[in-house]
């Protein structure tokens, strides 16, 4: 694992009215990665996603992707740059078949008949959907399903950075475990930001946490390290601090 | 000095001729984004009603004060029931479904009355200015708008029903829980505002005359001011009338009235492109 | 395999028609059916850009009318129809491109679209209407305000201005072309474009998030429906032998408005018949005062729309498909993409 930075961000903020769901956050991903973003409902972790891929323009601060300034990017240009991301929401083709869904994932790149074909077959047995479950429209899958659909998406569109926003969310034990899989396969070819709340599912695939509080960073470790902070734990529990300091 | 009070006479009866036509609409359409391809055939049947009831005999004022409104409330009432309480949330089909409404309001009227133009007229006589002169009925008209305008929003802000419409409005959900029967909200609001389209038609009779297919006039200004208008129920499409109502009228003035008409689309679109929410975005934060 | 056939039926079906009908038909019902045909590939182009590609373009008939005038001018002045009708197909393209660079922006609601293009063709309308000074002219032909441009030449052959074409001839190229549309619009549509188009439909978030540029892809789909929809303009102009400003007016955007409705959103053939069936009714219907044609169309609309929200063809074809399985066991009724 190089320690080059893929991503950068310098004093980014988005203001929604007077609010500021991100206040200055300066983040920095090295390749290949797996970083977990956590931190209690509200701190800006959705929001900070959204103002990587421009679904939100950030109100201020510059976010620097490989090495080169976002600045004034629409939306699918930073795509085709190479940063993918499943939505909390899962967002994929309801009323078209999984196997369609992950094909138009691929197809923008530049492939030939066969290698997009041979693409799709591998992205659908990375997830482990088999040929009948492939050929059903995503609205009839099961809440995991789609998530896992959402991911061969990710997969097939081959990013270099992939934004994962809670994506076990909903998931029994067994289907988390299944979505730590898929993201270590995802893991192989790009550096992987996660926001999640499951602390088994961080255990098993963080190497670093950064937790978010307010739209600022407030500390960045280790997950042992971050367990034991108590500041965190206060403002999981939301008990009163005048500032929120870091330790350690 | 006489011309100057003429142009901003013409420009204040642009302004209150848009509101009065999209008053109606920001009801139906601004408070429960019900899509009603069919208002500018409520303004037409309003009208109508004036017409009939002033020939059959009806004094012309409570034709156009008291006839017109029940009647096309009535009308209204009879649409909601059987087409849109179908359809609410469905944004799409709900215009369509409407557009096939005012086809056939427009081939109803013309079987029963035939096509050709029936009129009234409201001898009000002419105010001069200097060497011009301005027809008191449009003064009047000016100022039964404005009337209507305040009216509405006194309603809205300082009665029961106001209070009530516009937390179902904005929370329908919520507004249930609460022991709102959001069902009679949108109904009665969707009569009031078809009443209100009725009145405006009454009122611009006399101007005009009935035509079945007059309200093909109205319905793409209102629409392009509720929607340019934003969320903002009343200060909405009235600031929007203040910016389209002026400009449509100055360049149909000196240019010709296509053009007018094709500046006020394009303001309109301008005004989208910066606000997509609407104008009302700038006061209200974008909802 | 067996989908490709079923596919091609529907063309086939039409070339037989185009090359058959000249022989057991009355002049009068080809020239009907001719004028019918030009309608329907217009009508094919806004089920295109509204089925396919998700675009609520109300106001479709300025691109079928742009067609139509542009053709009415270009053969009055230059003679020759070939080149008319290749001006009444291009120019409605440019046009369209300038609309939609203007309105193609995201966060633009279809409503709000609806709304504009509807008031696009009014505009255009009223323009039309009020070129009746003879100051209104392109060339030798005025624009003639609310009574149009008359006494056009019909189609001739490709290289000789003077060898009109016999109605006979004239059907079977109408009835030709509108196979070729049809079959140009389903190659577009399952080729990867199409499928592109489609699935900016479904989700223009989602679409944009896999780094497809949705403004270049929805001008593309809404030239190629403009495309369409003029070249319908051209023929049908060239049937009529005139042309007027009601090419622009409501009922004519509501008609194509109707029969995609009742066709089928999302189908190619549903909106091909009921153009069909609904300017047969309104002929029949003639200037009849109290069962006019907005009444019926209006009624109809509102039926649809409350009983049928999907139109005619799924219906049907579910109804054949439940048929065919129960005999032949070969179709399985499909959950196809709309």
């Amino acid at each position: 694992m190089s320690g080059f930075p893929i991503l950068a961000t310098r004093g980014l903020v988005k203001r929604f009215g007077g609010v500021a769901a991100v206040d200055g956050v300066d983040l920095v991903v090295d390749v290949g990665e797996i970083r977990c973003l956590i931190g209690p409902n509200g701190a800006g972790k959705s929001t900070l996603f959204k103002c990587l891929t421009h679904q939100h323009q950030p109100t201020s601060g510059h976010v620097l992707f490989e090495g080169r300034d976002l600045q004034g990017l629409p939306t699918h240009r930073i795509a085709r740059r190479g940063i993918a991301i499943k939505n909390q929401i899962p967002s994929i083709y309801a009323n078209l078949d999984v196997r369609e869904n992950i094909r138009l994932a691929a197809l923008r790149r530049n492939l030939t008949k066969r290698e997009l074909d041979s693409v799709v077959d591998l992205v659908l047995a990375e997830i482990g959907f088999d040929n009948l479950q492939a050929k059903r429209p995503a609205a009839t899958l099961s809440h995991a399903h789609r998530q896992w659909c959402e991911l061969g998406m990710l997969l097939a569109s081959n990013p270099r950075l992939a934004l994962l926003d809670e994506p076990t969310a909903g998931m029994t034990r067994d289907e988390m475990l299944k979505t730590v899989d898929i993201i270590k396969r995802l893991n192989a070819r790009a550096t992987v930001i996660v926001v999640e709340h499951d602390l088994e599912f961080i255990a098993r695939l963080a190497q670093k946490v950064t937790v978010l509080h307010r739209g600022k960073v407030l500390v960045e470790d280790s997950m042992e390290r971050i367990e034991a902070n108590e500041t965190v734990r206060d403002i999981y529990l939301g008990r009163k601090k005048d500032t929120a300091h870091a330790e350690g | 000095m006489d011309q100057f009070v003429i142009l901003c006479f013409a420009v204040v009866n642009s302004i209150a001729l848009l509101a009065l036509i999209s008053l109606g609409l920001t009801a139906i359409f601004g408070m429960m984004r019900v899509i009603n391809f069919a208002h500018g055939e409520f303004i037409m049947l309003g009208g109508y009603a004036t017409v009939i009831a002033n020939h059959a005999g009806v004094d012309l004022w409570l034709s156009m004060l008291v006839v017109s409104p029940l009647v096309v409330g009535l009308i209204g009432a009879v649409v909601e029931r059987l087409i849109i309480r179908r359809l609410y949330g469905h944004l799409v089909t709900t215009m369509l479904a409407t557009w096939g409404l005012s086809l056939f309001l427009i081939g109803a009227v013309t079987a029963i009355f035939g096509n050709t133009t029936l009129g009234v007229s409201a001898s009000l006589g002419n105010i001069a200015i200097g060497a011009y002169s301005i027809s008191a009925y449009q003064l009047f008209l000016i100022a039964i708008t404005a009337l209507l305008v305040v009216f509405s929003l006194l309603a809205l802000h300082w009665t029961k029903y106001g209070l009530i419409a516009r937390a179902a409005m904005q929370n329908a959900e919520l507004a249930a829980t609460l022991g709102v029967d959001c069902d009679r909200v949108y109904a009665t609001t969707f009569i009031i505002g078809a009443a209100a389209s009725g009145l405006a038609g009454a009122l611009l009779a006399p101007i005009s005359g009935v035509l079945p297919h007059m309200g093909a006039a109205y319905v793409a200004r209102a629409f392009v001011t509720v929607i340019s208008g934003g969320g903002a129920l009343i200060t909405g499409f009235l600031s929007a009338a203040t910016i389209l109502g002026p400009v449509e009228a100055l360049l149909s003035y000196f240019a010709t009235p296509v053009v007018g008409q094709a500046s006020l689309l394009l303001l309109a679109v301008i005004i989208l492109r910066l606000f997509p929410t609407g104008l009302s975005s700038l006061w209200t934060g974008g909802r | 395999m067996l989908r490709h056939i079923k596919h091609a039926l529907f063309p086939f079906a039409l070339v037989l028609v185009a090359l058959t009908g000249p022989f057991v038909l009355e002049p009068f019902d080809l020239v009907n059916l001719s004028a019918f045909s030009a309608m329907a590939i217009a009508a094919l182009g806004l089920a295109f850009a509204w089925g396919t590609l998700g675009i609520l373009n109300l106001g479709h008939s300025v691109f079928f009318g742009i067609g139509a005038y542009a053709y009415a001018i270009a053969v009055s002045n230059f003679g020759d129809s070939t080149l008319a009708v290749l001006i009444g197909t291009m120019l409605p393209v440019v046009f369209s491109l300038v609309l939609g660079s203007c309105l193609f922006f995201s966060r633009l609601g279809d409503v709000y679209l609806g709304v504009i293009t509807l008031c696009v063709t009014l505009i255009f309308y009223s323009f039309m209407t009020s070129t009746a000074d003879p100051w209104f002219h392109i060339g030798r032909v005025p624009l003639g305000g609310f009574n149009g441009v008359t006494a056009i030449p019909s189609l001739n052959m490709p290289a000789n201005p003077q060898a009109s074409l016999s109605t006979e001839a004239t059907f079977s190229i109408c009835l030709l072309a509108l196979a070729g549309a049809h079959v140009l619009l389903s190659l577009v549509r399952s080729s990867d474009a199409g499928r592109i188009m489609t699935a900016i439909r479904e989700s223009e978030l989602r679409s944009e998030l896999l780094g497809y540029d949705i403004r270049f892809y929805k001008l593309v789909g809404f030239a190629l429906s403009a495309a369409i929809a003029g070249f319908g303009g051209t023929l049908y102009t060239a049937m009529m032998g005139f042309v007027s400003p009601s090419v622009f007016d409501l009922p004519q955007a509501s008609q194509f408005v109707l029969w995609v409705i009742a066709g089928g959103l999302g189908t190619f053939v549903g909106p091909v018949v009921a153009s069909f069936a609904f300017q047969l009714l309104s002929s029949q219907l003639g200037a009849n005062q109290v069962f006019n044609t907005e009444l019926i169309f209006g009624a109809t609309i509102v039926l649809f729309v409350l009983l049928a929200p999907q139109g005619l063809q799924p219906m049907i074809a579910r109804i054949a498909n439940l048929k065919l399985t129960y005999r032949f066991g070969i179709f399985r009724p499909k959950e196809k993409a709309a």
